[in-house]
């Protein structure tokens, strides 16, 4: 038997199978390392409700409580409100809130509430993150006459109608999330729970 | 010595490294102003990782802790005002040496055959300099690291299907929290400096591979001398163009002096009045925008009303300038020899950059939204008007030897 002639072959494939096998090796070993930075268990758990009083909130107003280290909104909003908000469908994106994701079903409505008075949204926009400023004045010189109230993005000038619609034309894709939340009672309602009757 | 150097020389090139780098790195005697920058880059780079270290000794990478262990540093700790207020000026500096650096490549053809790897080793120096700042500007924990974060992060959601995941990925959380600032505070000081390092020294070995380019774009490796081997055009680096880079740097650190004793703040384009308040997950500054060095990016971000359009053309905006070498297919690299178009579409190229900076410092109105719209279509054009004239492009004759 010759001991001296390479089988160049043979030397061809075992390098490369060595490199496939260290290669699969080090794919594993990566494994751990970016699972690292998945949300930690402590993270998960930090989500719980919270309740809030609407009790003192006068019309027009906005009340911000912070869930999930979010900003949520709520906002009572007046008849003459609820009344402008279908003047606006032609100029939203999703007026009839389609977009599943967006809303629970039970407020999947005109009004995109569960009690037509009281707007509950997450106050981040859904083009990039900021939260947006609250605009209830009509037809301001910085939003146009047809503004009829709503929210604007200091960020990249998304809007977004008293119902937290977004309007056409602007970078945000989506409405903004209503999150889930029940009356606990007339004066209180709490954010992050669908409740029994859900 | 002489003995010293020769006991290492045994053991080390040393005097081969010295020789290969800079004694005996032959580089064209035509350099002018724009080749400071290089030098001035390494030398930031420098600045930086000193008085990161030192700044790293005193500040708590901790969502409670963050904040006012940076006003400690400015209040309290002895010199930390100064170590700070280098490091900030520093990440200005940085920005303004790397694009004057980038546009001396663009003008003298520096991308061009045979560095196209030098131009592609500095395009990804770049981009781990934005991930670089982008990361610092999260530590200090004020209300623009925050929402800038929360901006930037969210591009990422842009991206269809694994967006959301991903953003979820980089936060390490559902907003930005103390597990982001956490893991954004080892990027910043452990990960992305040994990946500028190894970058930087890839970019320096590939260009002292090839030779360095000149402002006439003539390759003097072509007429060397026919004894000694040695580029008739060329200067060993050291000592003539090491005492050339002292001047610059001198001139250079009067002005980053200037900067950091009397504007540290640079009228709040270098730090942004917003982040001297501290951090508030539930209120978006009403005036929001990025580092000055980010803004032309940020201008074609909000110039598009499309969520992934808008993030697809950010994200071109850097992507093009690495196919650079291949866009541009003119065989004569300087623009001195160039047409009349390049020069124009350079030119045109250079005052987009600069206003679309301004643009997006600017609150939106419909007339920024416009301009922003006509400045990133100029930006744009650029890439194809370069890739269309470039092809037949008339040229002057190109001289054999340096000019000067």
């Amino acid at each position: 038997m010759s001991t001296d002639v390479v089988d160049k072959d043979r030397r061809r494939f075992l390098t490369a199978a060595t490199s496939v096998v260290g290669a699969v090796g080090v794919g594993f070993v990566c494994v751990p390392f970016i699972e690292s930075w998945l949300p930690s268990e402590r993270a998960k758990n930090a989500g719980a409700p919270i309740d809030a009083n609407i009790s003192k909130l006068d019309e027009g107003r906005m009340l911000t409580v912070e869930w999930q280290s979010k900003p949520v909104w709520i906002v009572r909003r007046s008849q003459q409100t609820l009344d402008n908000l279908p003047k606006n469908d032609d100029r939203l994106r999703d007026p009839h809130s389609e977009v599943e994701s967006q809303q629970p079903p039970y407020a999947k409505n005109e009004y995109r509430s569960r009690k037509p008075e009281f707007l509950v949204l997450v106050g981040i926009c859904t083009h990039l993150g900021c939260s947006p400023t609250y605009r209830p004045d009509i037809g301001p010189a910085d939003l146009g006459e047809d503004w009829l109230g709503g929210f604007f993005c200091p960020c990249h000038s998304s809007t977004y109608d008293m119902a937290g619609r977004v309007f056409q034309g602007v970078p945000a894709p989506l409405n903004l999330l209503v999150p889930k939340h029940y009356y606990l009672t007339d004066n209180t309602i709490r954010v992050g729970e669908d409740g029994e009757a859900a | 010595m002489g003995k010293l150097i020769g006991w290492i020389d045994d053991r080390f090139p040393l005097t081969k490294m010295w020789n290969e780098h800079l004694a005996e790195y032959y580089a064209p005697k035509n350099f002018n102003f724009w080749y400071f920058f290089g030098s001035l880059a390494l030398m930031v780079l420098v600045i930086q990782i000193v008085s990161g270290i030192f700044l790293a000794m005193h500040y708590k990478p901790d969502a409670d802790l963050a904040f006012s262990s940076v006003e400690y540093i400015m209040r309290d700790v002895p010199y930390g005002w100064l170590i700070r207020y280098i490091h900030s000026t520093g990440a200005t500096a940085f920005f303004i040496v790397v694009y004057m650096h980038m546009f001396r490549g663009l003008m003298y053809g520096s991308y061009k055959k045979p560095r196209e790897l030098i131009w592609l080793f500095g395009m990804f120096i770049y981009l781990a300099l934005m991930a670089e700042a982008f990361m610092g500007y999260l530590l200090p924990w004020g209300q623009m690291s925050y929402w800038g974060a929360q901006v930037i992060i969210s591009l990422f959601g842009a991206i269809p299907v694994i967006g959301d995941d991903l953003t979820l990925w980089i936060r390490g959380d559902f907003v930005i929290s103390d597990a982001t600032l956490n893991r954004f505070f080892a990027l910043h000081v452990i990960a992305l400096p040994l990946v500028l390092i190894f970058l930087v020294v890839a970019h320096i070995l590939a260009l002292h591979e090839v030779g360095s380019n000149n402002p006439d774009g003539v390759e003097i490796k072509k007429n060397k001398d026919p004894v000694t081997h040695i580029p008739l055009d060329g200067i060993p680096f050291h000592p003539y163009y090491t005492v050339k880079d002292i001047v610059g740097v001198v001139v250079f650190l009067f002005i980053f002096s200037t900067v950091m004793f009397y504007f540290p703040d640079g009228g709040g384009y270098f730090l942004e009045h917003a982040n001297f308040v501290a951090s508030n997950p539930l209120k978006t500054p009403v005036h929001i925008a990025p580092v000055w060095y980010f803004t032309p990016f940020y201008a074609i971000l909000r110039a598009v009303p499309d969520k992934l359009m808008g993030v697809g053309a950010m994200g071109s905006a850097i992507v093009l300038l690495f196919f650079m070498p291949w866009i541009d297919r003119c065989k004569v690299k300087s623009i001195r020899y160039r047409s009349s178009i390049y020069k124009v579409n350079l030119t045109v190229f250079a005052i987009s950059f600069v206003v679309l900076g301004w643009l997006a410092m600017q609150p939106v109105t419909s007339t920024i939204t416009m301009l922003s719209r006509v400045f990133s279509i100029f930006y744009f054009g650029f890439f194809v008007v370069l890739f269309i004239t470039s092809r037949n492009e008339v040229t002057k004759p190109v001289p054999d030897r340096v000019t000067e």
